[in-house]
C-alpha cells in the first residue's frame, strides 16, 4: 500500500499548487477575522451602553440603611421609649447553601429553640431572599463570642448589632404608648400600596399599637442608602457613596409619668381605667388601664406561652380607658341637670318630692332611688350632691330621649374622642334610631328613664367620660383629648395637637355655674358623696361619684354585693376636677365590680390630685387664698 | 542558531502581552505569575531546542511518535485519570501527561509525511488513508470526552489535506455530507453537557444563572470595555470576579474589558502577523512535508484563535479552548511553542540550503 511509485514529481507545479492553497487559506483566515471583528464591533461599540449598564448593575449594589426611630418622652422630658443596641443572629437566606444543615450546625453552638427556628422559617417565606432575617434575637455576650469564633463555617449567617425598641417603664405605659414589633406580610403589602415600601427596606419593626402605631410615619424617619461595589459573591469591596438616613421625629407626650405611676399603683390588682386630662388644653396626663402587660415582650416576638397567658378572663390586652364600655351612671347627672335647666324642665329654685322611687302612669314598674326611703325635697343642687336618682328619672322622662341624645352627643358621647391612638370605641349613646337599628324595636317611654341616670342602654368609655366632664367644667370650651404634644426633629419643634373643637353653647350660660357648683358641693358639703374622700386637701376639688349597675336588679329586690358574683357587682365611677374655680385637671376613674364610686373611685381621685398639686406647688399656691 | 527572528519577536511580544493580562486576571497573584513565567520560559527553551532539529530528523520521528501517541490515547481510555468529568490524563508516576497534546503535533506531522511522500495533489486512496490517520486519534479523544481538542486535531489533519490540493469538488461534496451528518451527531454523538452548551449558546439569556452565566458575563465584560477599555487592572467584571475562568479560557474577555476594541485590534494584528509569517515560511519550505506541516500548524493556530474568541464573544458554543499564547495554562502553551519550534526548523532548513 505504501509502496513508492517511481514517478517524476513536478516540484514547481506542486509548489504553485501549495502556494495557491496557502493563499486561499490566508484569505479564509482574513475572512474569519473579519467575522470576529464585526461581532466585536457590535458588542463593544454598538451595544456598549447596554453592556456598560449591565456591568454596573453587576458590581454596584444599593444597601438600605434603617433610620433611627424617634424617641418618646413624657411632658417633663423623661424617656419613655428608647432604642437600645442588641446583638441578633441574622441570616441572609440567599447566601446560605444548605439552610437545614446550617441551622442544625448552628444549634450545636448556640441554643436555638424550636419556636425560634419555626418563626424564622416562616419569616423567610414572606420576605425577600436578600434581606437579612433574625434567627435569634438578643444574644448574650457568651453567645456572641461562641458564634464569632465559628463564623467562618456559616456563610450567610452573621451577628448584627441593631437598635431595638425598649420601654423602660414596662407595663405602666403599654396602653398609651403601644409597642413596635416585627413587620408582617400584611403591613408590608399596605406599605407597598402607600408607596412606602422603599422607605421600610431596612426596617424590621413597625408600630403595632398606641402612640407607636398612630405616629408611625413621624417616628420612623427616612431610609438612607449606601452604594457599594460588590464582588460576585456579594462581598462589599468598597463604598462608593452614601446617603445618611434621616432619623424619625422625637415625640413629647402630654403624659406625666409620675401621675401614670400613681394611677397604676392606685388600681393595684383591680380591673379598671384612669384618664387624667389637662383641663386647659385636653392633653392627657395619665391614661392607664389595669391589668396591663409588658410591651417589651412583643418587641422581639412574644412566645406563644407568654401570649396565651395574656388571653385570660381579665383581658389585659383591652385598653379599658378607650375601649372599655361602661354605663356612665351618675357621672352624667350634671350634664343631665344642665339639659333640664336649658329646657326649663327644672329651675335653680324648684324642687321635687322624692319618695324613694319613680313611677309613670299605667306602668307597674317602679324605678328605685339608691336611697330606699328617698331624699325628700330635692332641688337641682341636692340632686347632684347626693346623686338623687328620682330627680333625674323625672327629668329624663319629661325631656324625652331625642333631646337627651342630641345634647349628650355634643359632649362627645357615642363618638370617638379623637384621642391619638387607634384603639378606641364609640360605645353607645342610645337614641330612637339607634334602638330601631340595633333591636328592630321602637323606643319605649320607659327606656328613657334609666338613661336619665346614665344607665340603661347608655355606655361610655372612660376617655369619653373625662372628655365630657372637661367640656362641662370649661363651660362648653372643647379641647379634645390627645397624648402627643410636639414632634421634635433636629431643632425643629412642631405642635401636633391642641386644636379646639366647636364649643357647646348654652341658651343660658349660667346653667354651667349651677352644675359646677353642685359638683363642688359634692366634695365640700358633709352630705356630698365625695366629701369623706377629700377631707383636708389643700386644693379645692369638685367631682361626681357614680355607681353603675352591671346587672339589673329584679323588682322589689335589694342590691346585696355579697350575694352577687364578683363580676356582677357594681362598677365604681368617679369624675373630678380641680381647682373648682379654675380647673387645671379633670379625671375619670372606672373600677370594675368594686361597688361605690364614693368609697372606691373618690379616694383614687384624691391620690392623683394630691400628687398633681404637690408636684406643681407654684400653681397650687396661687389657687389657695 | 536555527531561529526565525520575525516569528520569535512576534511570539515574545505576545508573551509580554500575556503576562500583562494574566497579571490583571489573576488578581495580581504573584505566585501564579511566577508559575506562568516559568512555564513560558520552559516553552521558549523547548521551542528553541526543537527548532535545532532538521525536518529530516523530524520525519524519522513521525511514525514512532504517532504510534506511541495512539497507544497512550487507548491507555487514557483504559487507565486514565479523571478530572472535571473527563478522562484526559495518564499518570506517569512523577507527573500527569495529557497524550492529546502530543497528538496535536503528531497528527499533522504524520499526515504531512504520508501525503508529502506522494505526488500532490494526492490520489483518492492516499486521501482516504490520510483521512483515517486523522480520524482515529480524533475519535479516541472525543471519547475522553474532549470536544475542543478533537476539533483542533481533526482540523490540523484536514488542513494538511486541504493544502495538499484536495479538489474543490470533493471539498464541496464532503461539506454537504458533514452538514447532513450533523443531525445524527447531535442525537448520538454529543454528551448532554455539550448539548446544553450548544443550547445555551443559541440563547444564553434563557438560563442567566446556570450555563448561560459564563457567556452573559463574558459579553458584559467585552461590551463594557468599549473602544478604549476600562484600563489595566480596572476591569470590574474581572477584578470583582463576575467573569468565570478569567485567566484561562476567558482571558480574551479580560483583555477586551481592560483594553477595549483597540487592544483587540492589536491582538488580532499580532495573530495575523504570526499566521502570515507561518504561511510565508510554509510556501517557501524546501519540501512537501515541510510545506504541509508548517501550513497546517499555522492554520490550526488560527483555529485556536477563532474558536476561543468566537466562544467568549458568543459566536460559538463554549468548548474549552484556550486563547493561544495568552491564556494561563502550561500544556497548551508548551504544545503551541513546540509547534512554532517545528515551523522554525522548517524555515531555517530552507535558509541553510540557500547558503
Amino acid at each position: 500500500m505504501l509502496k513508492h511509485r517511481p514517478t517524476i514529481r513536478d516540484h514547481s507545479a506542486e509548489a504553485n499548487l501549495f502556494a495557491r492553497r496557502a493563499f486561499v487559506g490566508f484569505v479564509f483566515v482574513l475572512a474569519m477575522v473579519a467575522i470576529l471583528l464585526s461581532n466585536l464591533y457590535k458588542i463593544q461599540v454598538e451595544n456598549h451602553q447596554d453592556y456598560q449598564t449591565r456591568s454596573n448593575d453587576n458590581r454596584i449594589k444599593v444597601i438600605p440603611i434603617a433610620p433611627n426611630r424617634g424617641l418618646i418622652y413624657d411632658r417633663n422630658g423623661v424617656l419613655l421609649a428608647e432604642n437600645k443596641p442588641v446583638y441578633n443572629l441574622e441570616v441572609i437566606p440567599e447566601d446560605v447553601n444548605d439552610l437545614t444543615e446550617s441551622l442544625d450546625q448552628v444549634s450545636k453552638i448556640i441554643t436555638i429553640s424550636e419556636q425560634e427556628k419555626e418563626d424564622f422559617l416562616k419569616d423567610i417565606k414572606h420576605t425577600r431572599r436578600f434581606k437579612s432575617q433574625i434567627l435569634k434575637a438578643r444574644l448574650n455576650e457568651t453567645e456572641v463570642a461562641k458564634f464569632s469564633v465559628n463564623q467562618h463555617k456559616f456563610p450567610g449567617f452573621s451577628i448584627e448589632a441593631r437598635l431595638a425598641r425598649y420601654y423602660p417603664f414596662g407595663d405602666t405605659l403599654t396602653h398609651a404608648l403601644g409597642y413596635v414589633a416585627k413587620l408582617n406580610k400584611k403591613e408590608l403589602n399596605k406599605l407597598d400600596q402607600e408607596g412606602q415600601a422603599t422607605n421600610y427596606r431596612a426596617t424590621y419593626d413597625i408600630g403595632k399599637l398606641g402612640i407607636e402605631k398612630y405616629y408611625e410615619q413621624l417616628l420612623h424617619g427616612e431610609v438612607g442608602s449606601q452604594r457599594v461595589e460588590v464582588n460576585n459573591r456579594g462581598r462589599v469591596i468598597r463604598t462608593l457613596s452614601m446617603i445618611q438616613p434621616k432619623p424619625g421625629s422625637d415625640i413629647v407626650l402630654t403624659l406625666d409619668i409620675g401621675l401614670q405611676q400613681i394611677a397604676q399603683h392606685a388600681l393595684k390588682d383591680m380591673r379598671g381605667a384612669i384618664v387624667v386630662m389637662d383641663a386647659k388644653d385636653g392633653g392627657v396626663l395619665a391614661l392607664y388601664s389595669n391589668p396591663s402587660y409588658d410591651p417589651n415582650l412583643f418587641v422581639h416576638g412574644i412566645s406563644s406561652k407568654n401570649y396565651k397567658a395574656l388571653l385570660n378572663q381579665d383581658r389585659p390586652l383591652i385598653n379599658r380607658a378607650t375601649q372599655g364600655r361602661y354605663a356612665p351612671a351618675s357621672t352624667v347627672k350634671p350634664h343631665m341637670a344642665i339639659l333640664a335647666l336649658e329646657e326649663n324642665i327644672v329651675s335653680e329654685s324648684t324642687s321635687i318630692w322624692d319618695p324613694g322611687f319613680f313611677e309613670i302612669p299605667n306602668v307597674e314598674h317602679k324605678w328605685r332611688d339608691w336611697k330606699r326611703w328617698g331624699h325628700g325635697h330635692v332641688d337641682v343642687y341636692k340632686a347632684i350632691e347626693e346623686s338623687c336618682d328620682t330627680y333625674f328619672y323625672d327629668a329624663a322622662y319629661r325631656l324625652g330621649i331625642t333631646k337627651i341624645s342630641d345634647f349628650m352627643a355634643r359632649f362627645g358621647f357615642g363618638d370617638l374622642s379623637g384621642i391619638d391612638i387607634h384603639e378606641e370605641t364609640t360605645a353607645i349613646l342610645p337614641s330612637k334610631e339607634w334602638k330601631e337599628g340595633r333591636f328592630k324595636e321602637s323606643w319605649w317611654r320607659g327606656d328613657t328613664i334609666s338613661v336619665g341616670i346614665g344607665q340603661g342602654y347608655w355606655t361610655a368609655t372612660p376617655i369619653q367620660i373625662a372628655n365630657a366632664t372637661n367640656i362641662l367644667v370649661n363651660k362648653g370650651i372643647n379641647h379634645p383629648p390627645h397624648l402627643a404634644q410636639v414632634a421634635k426633629k433636629e431643632d425643629q419643634v412642631t405642635q401636633i395637637n391642641g386644636d379646639e373643637k366647636p364649643p357647646v353653647i348654652l341658651k343660658n350660660p349660667d346653667n354651667w355655674r349651677i352644675a359646677i357648683d353642685a359638683m363642688h358641693n359634692t366634695v365640700k358639703k358633709v352630705t356630698g358623696t365625695a366629701h369623706k374622700a377629700f377631707k383636708g386637701v389643700s386644693y379645692d376639688p369638685a367631682g361626681k361619684t357614680g355607681t353603675a349597675q352591671v346587672v339589673s336588679i329584679a323588682q322589689g329586690e335589694r342590691y346585696d354585693a355579697k350575694s352577687l358574683k364578683e363580676r356582677q357587682r357594681d362598677n365604681a365611677i368617679y369624675v373630678g376636677f380641680a381647682p373648682y374655680n379654675n380647673p387645671q385637671i379633670v379625671l375619670s376613674i372606672v373600677v370594675e365590680n368594686t361597688g361605690g364610686g364614693s368609697s372606691v373611685g373618690a379616694p383614687i381621685a384624691r391620690q392623683l390630685m394630691d400628687y398633681y398639686f404637690a408636684a406643681n406647688p407654684v400653681e397650687l399656691a396661687g389657687n389657695i387664698k | 542558531m536555527h531561529l526565525d527572528l520575525p516569528l520569535l519577536i512576534a511570539l515574545l511580544i505576545m508573551m509580554i502581552g500575556s503576562i500583562t493580562v494574566v497579571y490583571s486576571a489573576s488578581g495580581q497573584d504573584t505566585a501564579m505569575m511566577i508559575r506562568h513565567m516559568t512555564r513560558m520560559g520552559g516553552a521558549v527553551i523547548g521551542m528553541i531546542i526543537l527548532a535545532q532539529f532538521s525536518p529530516a530528523t523530524l520525519k524519522r520521528l513521525v511514525i514512532p511518535l504517532y504510534c506511541v501517541g495512539l497507544l497512550m490515547l487507548v491507555g487514557v481510555l483504559l487507565f486514565g485519570v479523571s478530572s472535571k468529568g473527563a478522562q484526559r490524563w495518564l499518570n506517569l508516576g512523577i507527573t500527569r501527561f495529557q497524550p492529546s497534546e502530543l497528538m496535536k503535533l503528531a497528527v499533522p506531522m504524520m499526515v504531512a509525511w504520508y501525503i508529502g511522500r506522494n505526488h500532490l495533489p494526492p490520489r483518492p486512496l492516499h486521501l482516504i488513508i490520510g483521512f483515517m490517520i486523522v480520524m482515529l486519534p480524533t475519535l479516541l479523544i472525543k471519547e475522553q470526552p474532549d470536544l475542543g481538542t478533537s476539533i483542533l486535531i481533526a482540523s490540523s489533519g484536514i488542513f494538511v489535506l486541504f493544502l495538499s490540493g484536495l479538489s474543490w469538488r470533493l471539498i464541496g461534496f464532503l461539506s454537504s455530507v458533514v452538514a447532513l451528518a450533523a443531525w445524527p451527531f447531535w442525537h448520538y454523538g454529543m454528551h448532554d453537557y455539550q448539548k446544553q452548551r450548544v443550547l445555551t449558546f443559541l440563547d444564553p439569556e434563557s438560563d442567566p444563572l446556570g450555563s448561560g452565566y459564563h457567556i452573559i458575563q463574558s459579553k458584559i465584560a467585552i461590551g463594557s470595555g468599549g473602544v478604549e477599555g476600562k484600563g489595566w487592572l480596572l476591569g470590574t467584571q474581572s477584578q470583582l470576579e463576575f467573569l468565570p475562568e478569567r485567566h484561562t479560557d476567558f482571558i480574551f474577555s479580560v483583555l477586551s474589558e481592560e483594553f477595549g476594541l483597540f487592544g483587540v485590534c492589536v491582538l488580532l494584528s499580532l495573530y495575523l502577523f504570526i499566521i502570515g509569517r507561518g504561511l510565508y515560511i510554509a510556501v517557501n519550505a524546501q519540501d512537501a512535508f515541510g510545506k504541509l506541516l508548517a501550513g497546517a500548524l499555522t492554520l490550526t493556530f488560527f483555529v485556536y484563535v477563532f474558536v476561543n474568541i468566537g466562544m467568549v464573544s458568543g459566536l460559538l458554543p463554549v468548548v474549552g479552548v484556550p486563547l493561544p499564547l495568552i491564556s494561563y495554562g502550561g500544556t497548551s502553551m508548551v504544545t503551541l511553542m513546540a509547534g512554532f519550534g517545528i515551523i522554525m526548523s522548517i524555515a531555517t532548513d530552507k535558509r541553510m540550503l540557500l547558503k
